[in-house]
């Protein structure tokens, strides 16, 4: 960039592409994140620092499961169910992976319709969210009611490697918590739209900075964490 | 450009950085997000096993990952300065995982060989 820049610095300046747009970016002297504003920026960066711990905690369960002598137990037995007189292998866990991606579908869509100001669609999408995320949860509190009473605890159960119920109670309960506040979050964030905070700017009470809607964008990559981490969950210690 | 009237009192850089995608693009990710966990169900549910289940499972989890991420979480429309922040990091726990997974089966060893198979 030899040329002097004349435009005015809230403005995107034009960048080369590929890689030598990366190294222009992060060495501008200026702000190294264009085009995303400093909320999102930081969601980000939270969500990084969070994809390290759910990693620990699935490293953790990798090093537990691997170095055990004693069978692990069978998930795919362990959470089977029987409806109607059928057994259903995993079911309720498939049941509530579709009810998490739905949650970020509905999500996605909620985002879409913020930006296109649509103050009622927007709160209804999040309000849907939020339900199929508390519904999510209410499953998640019978499977750990069913296993309990089934006799699993932290230090053992009654099908094999004593590690099962430590890793399954650690991993599962720190993504139930993570989809609790997200649905708190969805609920505050929806209300806000509802009651048309950011047609007219009006400012939060916590950091009284206006209120935009690139918030609900922002919740949304938070939601969409949250299904994401179910994903890597769902393939490590149910599938496996 | 459907939000060319959105936000007239922000400057011209707030303009990109509103993500405005068609609703239909979200339904597609939608049917595929679920076509490939019913997919992933029916690995368990039919007992694969062996390498073919563990590949599987591995196959359909980075697909959904990559469309969450990419399209619900809008990181394909990003820059590049943004998108390796983000996504080179995570991988760096695989070092960790091969540390890991060196590192479990060293135990597993130590309690074959000391403790005989219990615990």
């Amino acid at each position: 960039m030899s040329a002097p820049m004349k435009k005015p610095a809230a403005e995107t300046l034009p960048r080369p592409a590929g890689l030598a747009g990366l190294a222009a970016d992060w060495a501008s002297d200026q702000r190294t994140f264009k085009d995303v504003s400093w909320g999102k920026a930081m969601m980000w960066i939270f969500l990084l620092s969070d994809t390290f711990v759910f990693g620990c905690f699935l490293l953790a369960y990798m090093s537990a499961r691997m170095s055990t002598a004693v069978p692990w137990p069978n998930p795919s037995e362990v959470f089977a169910l029987e409806i109607g007189g059928t057994h259903m292998p995993l079911i309720l866990i498939a049941i509530m992976t579709f009810v998490l991606i739905s949650s970020s579908g509905t999500m996605a869509m909620a985002v879409n319709y913020g930006y296109r100001r649509d103050r009622r669609k927007t709160a209804a999408l999040m309000l849907l969210t939020a339900l199929f995320g508390a519904t999510f949860v209410g499953m998640q509190a019978f499977e750990w009611s069913k296993l309990i009473a089934e006799g699993v605890r932290p230090w053992g159960n009654p099908w094999g490697a004593a590690q099962f119920g430590s890793s399954f109670f650690m991993i599962t309960g720190f993504h139930g918590t993570h989809v609790t506040f997200g649905v708190i979050f969805l609920l505050i964030v929806a209300r806000k739209v509802w009651r048309g905070d950011f047609e007219t700017e009006r400012r939060g009470f916590f950091t009284s900075r206006k209120g935009r809607y690139e918030i609900v964008e922002i919740t949304g990559l938070y939601w969409h964490f949250v299904d994401l981490v179910w994903v890597f969950i769902f393939a490590f210690f149910y599938l496996w | 450009m459907a939000h060319a009237e959105t936000h007239p009192a922000q400057t011209a850089a707030a303009h990109t950085e509103h993500q405005q995608h068609p609703i239909k693009l979200y339904l597609l990710v939608w049917g595929l997000l679920f076509i490939l966990s019913a997919l992933s169900y029916l690995v368990d549910y039919f007992g694969l096993q062996g390498y073919l289940r563990w590949s599987l499972i591995l196959i359909f989890m980075m697909l959904k990952a990559g469309l969450i991420v990419a399209v619900f979480m809008h990181m394909a429309w990003e820059r590049l300065a943004l998108i390796y922040a983000i996504i080179l990091p995570p991988l760096l726990v695989l070092v960790f995982v091969a540390l890991m997974v060196s590192e479990s089966n060293y135990v597993l060893f130590t309690r074959l060989t000391f403790f005989g198979g219990g615990e």
